[in-house]
């Protein structure tokens, strides 16, 4: 098993209200024996008289996930849900990301951090006579999404097999579909699975039919990389470490000046005796001890949270870079993929404030260049960005950012908006490969 | 069976690397949280999940002595960047506040007690009847502990695989001026760019051990010979069997007219509030065979353990909304 299969894998479903997204994960907890005898009992008093032609246990599995009363009223998923399984080869972390239109945002939030995403697809709404079939919205903004925030490995689940007319045939058909779709989207799908949540078909063991050999979901799920929280899996260069905390190192006693520069290591890797340069201010010292976890080391690597004392005291604050010298060019314009998540438009001239690495700066979107229509993948005009609408601006900053295009660094490329009249979360930057 | 034996035979559970990732992640939140907020607060009531954030916090903050050894209780020199708090609902375990004051003499910390007696005494909480449980009433104890230190970030030992409603609640938990939590207005948290941004009044819950699940504590607490309070491995004492739970027999907890009581071998999974609180059946001595048991336990925690919570699938979800942690 390698280091990246070792790790536990974060992956988020994405499907619409009815998709049967909320019954496989109850699946891949009950069959994992991840539910415990009282959350059972819970549900099938829940259950009530309307039970699905389940098999073994006469229980409605969605009812596992469905965690707030505003939810069960409503009986849909409003809020991203975390859970845990384990199978002996793996342990897995999904984020539950709900698929009803007006909750995109919380998509956006489930696949940020994500090492997979299932996108699920429900064989029974598409029509899979029609030459090509056609995908709902909900799918490609799924996908598209996905594509956006770079989850490393995107999986169609096509749900529901159980109920198709011909199963081999119709999930032929979406198929065709799904990759036409993905090869349009720039997306290299990581498998296309047929399930059954609901009978269990094909999600922990494999389905015995003559149209489809491949492995099951479960199966796919151990086997795929880990690792999309830094740097580590892109081409690296040198070192880049963002600033989170800077501590007094009261080791030499209180006269002691000398400073712990605390933060998670994007890429490369650090070790004493290296010369690291300092952003903004550009002034350079050699590395006198590295830290992880309260303990001096040899060497630490992308992904750890490492303290570098410096041999000479420089002023460093949080929100500063520490890199191999060279490493990072200064912006204070640049073009962006916007994804707005808040009621509140975007809108030119406003002033918002930016969080990048580890700094915040006041900052205004300069121009709206285009919205992205989910469903043709055109570009369009558009003046402002509503809820749940993804557009491509250029941001203005008040102080220069070590800014890299997101296809290169998720950790130097990417952005969160806040709007300072409500401190919400409004949306997201991904920084763009061409300059503004 | 001594303990480092028997955590190697729990392999392939055992998983380092899967470990070392949840530690990492909760040390880079408890520096963001020193970081980003003047006046944090860490809540540490000796139970074992705030035994394990304590921790964390010490190798996030501290550096090891050179000269400590594997199995030292206390490895660590420095301090931490904020107090502890505890609210004291004047129904706790006596040996658990007694391990608390222990534990926080031999760190040198700063400990803040929030005492549920003090806001009976304002009237700002009224008990039904004197032997009420008191653990929904903490709730404004801790509000009014907030208020009185103004703390801005609290950081508790909550985790997801819990409950329902702690299932869906972000890292960085906002808090309005009255301390409640908006279930559909949360923040999107993406990555690790924490929207950290409050006004006055208002504060933030940190949850850095939310991703954990009750194995992966059991198996740190192992890994890491964190001390806990004993109640947490196996001992015997008298306790009444009530609807299906064990109820231990306390100076608030008496046997009902007509109970039989039991001598029973027992250790707790949780420990909270001794009018909400019961222990399971066990003869694990230590925390290695305590991850034995958590490999085959079939009831969750708080379901075996927890009389509130039995109330309706919606109880936690309701005392998060009005500020309980």
């Amino acid at each position: 098993m390698s280091a990246a299969t070792h790790r536990a894998l974060r992956f988020l479903t994405a499907g619409s209200v009815d998709d049967g997204k909320s019954t496989l994960i109850g699946r891949l907890l009950y069959d994992s024996r991840a539910i415990l005898a009282d959350q059972l009992t819970a549900i099938e008093s829940r259950s009530g008289g309307v039970h699905h032609a389940a098999n073994e246990a006469q229980i409605d599995l969605s009812l596992l996930t469905d965690g707030l009363e505003a939810e069960r009223e409503q009986g849909i998923t409003i809020d991203v849900a975390w859970r845990y399984f384990a199978t002996p080869r793996r342990k897995f972390i999904i984020a539950d990301a709900p698929g009803h239109e007006q909750y995109t945002r919380n998509m956006v939030t489930a696949a940020a951090g994500s090492d997979a995403a299932l996108v699920l697809v429900d064989i029974t709404k598409l029509d899979t006579m029609a030459r090509p079939v056609a995908l709902l919205t909900q799918t490609r903004r799924h996908t598209l999404l996905a594509r956006l925030l770079r989850v490393p490995s995107i999986v169609f689940v096509v749900n529901k097999i159980d109920a198709a007319a011909d199963p081999g045939h119709d999930f032929a058909a979406v198929r065709d579909a799904l990759l036409a779709f993905a090869s349009d989207a720039g997306v290299a799908a990581a498998g296309i699975v047929p399930v059954s949540a609901l009978r269990g078909d094909n999600v922990t063991s494999r389905l015995d039919v003559p149209w489809y050999r491949g492995p099951s979901l479960l199966e796919l799920l151990e086997s795929l990389p880990a690792g999309a929280g830094d740097d580590g899996d892109l081409a690296s260069n040198g070192f880049v470490l963002p600033v989170q905390y800077v501590a007094r190192d009261t080791t030499g006693g209180e006269a002691d000046l000398r400073r712990i520069l605390w933060g998670r290591i994007a890429r490369g890797s650090v070790r004493a005796g290296d010369r690291v340069e300092v952003f903004p201010s550009g002034e350079q010292a050699k590395v006198a001890e590295v830290l992880v976890a309260g303990s001096v080391v040899a060497r630490a690597e992308a992904g750890a949270s490492a303290g570098i004392v410096l041999e000479r005291p420089l002023d460093v604050s949080r929100g500063d870079w520490l890199a191999a010298p060279a490493q990072l060019a200064p912006s204070r314009r640049f073009a962006a993929t916007l994804a707005w998540l808040d009621t509140e438009p975007a809108i030119v001239g406003r002033k918002y404030m930016l969080r990048h690495g580890n700094r915040w700066v006041q900052a205004r979107i300069a121009t709206i260049d285009s919205r992205l229509d989910v469903h043709s993948l055109q570009r369009e005009e558009a003046e402002r960005l509503g809820v749940n609408e993804i557009g491509h601006v250029v941001m203005e900053t008040q102080q220069p950012l070590p800014l890299e295009p997101y296809e290169a660094s998720r950790v130097a490329g990417s952005l969160i908006v806040v709007d300072p009249a409500s401190n919400r979360t409004s949306g997201t930057l991904l920084v763009a490969a061409e300059a503004a | 069976m001594n303990a480092p034996l028997a955590l190697e035979r729990l392999l392939p559970e055992l998983d380092h690397a899967h470990l070392d990732g949840l530690e990492e992640e909760a040390i880079f939140i408890l520096r963001e949280t020193a970081a980003a907020f003047e006046r944090p607060a860490l809540l540490f009531s000796g139970g074992k999940d705030s035994c394990v954030v304590l921790r964390l916090a010490e190798k996030a903050f501290k550096r090891r002595r050179a000269e400590a050894r594997a199995d030292d209780a206390n490895p660590f020199t420095g301090h931490l960047p904020f107090p502890l708090l505890h609210v004291d609902t004047g129904h706790n375990f006596p040996e658990v506040i007694a391990f608390r004051d222990r534990r926080i003499a031999e760190m040198g910390e700063r400990l803040v007690v929030g005492h549920l007696d003090d806001s009976i005494a304002r009237g700002s909480v009224r008990l039904a009847h004197p032997l009420e449980s008191r653990n929904a009433h903490q709730t404004v104890a801790l509000l009014e502990a907030i208020e009185e230190h103004r703390f801005d970030a609290l950081i508790g030992g909550a985790r997801r695989d819990e409950e329902k409603a702690r299932a869906k609640e972000r890292i960085f938990s906002h808090r309005d001026a009255y301390g409640q939590w908006q279930p559909k207005e949360q923040r999107p948290e993406l990555w690790t760019l924490f929207n950290t941004r409050i006004r006055p009044g208002e504060h933030m819950r940190v949850f850095p051990i939310s991703n954990w699940t009750e194995l992966d504590v059991w198996l740190y607490i192992a890994r890491e010979n964190i001390p806990l309070p004993g109640l947490y491995y196996a001992h015997t004492r008298p306790v009444v069997r009530r609807k299906g739970l064990l109820v231990p027999l306390t100076a608030v907890t008496p046997a009902a007219r007509g109970e039989a009581i039991e001598n029973v071998e027992v250790r707790f999974r949780t420990v909270g509030d001794m009018t909400c609180t019961c222990p399971v059946e066990s003869d694990a001595a230590n925390a290695a065979e305590v991850v034995a048991e958590t490999l085959t336990v079939e009831v969750s925690e708080r379901g075996a353990t927890r009389m509130d919570d039995r109330t309706s699938g919606a109880a936690m979800e309701r005392r998060k909304k009005e500020g309980y942690f």
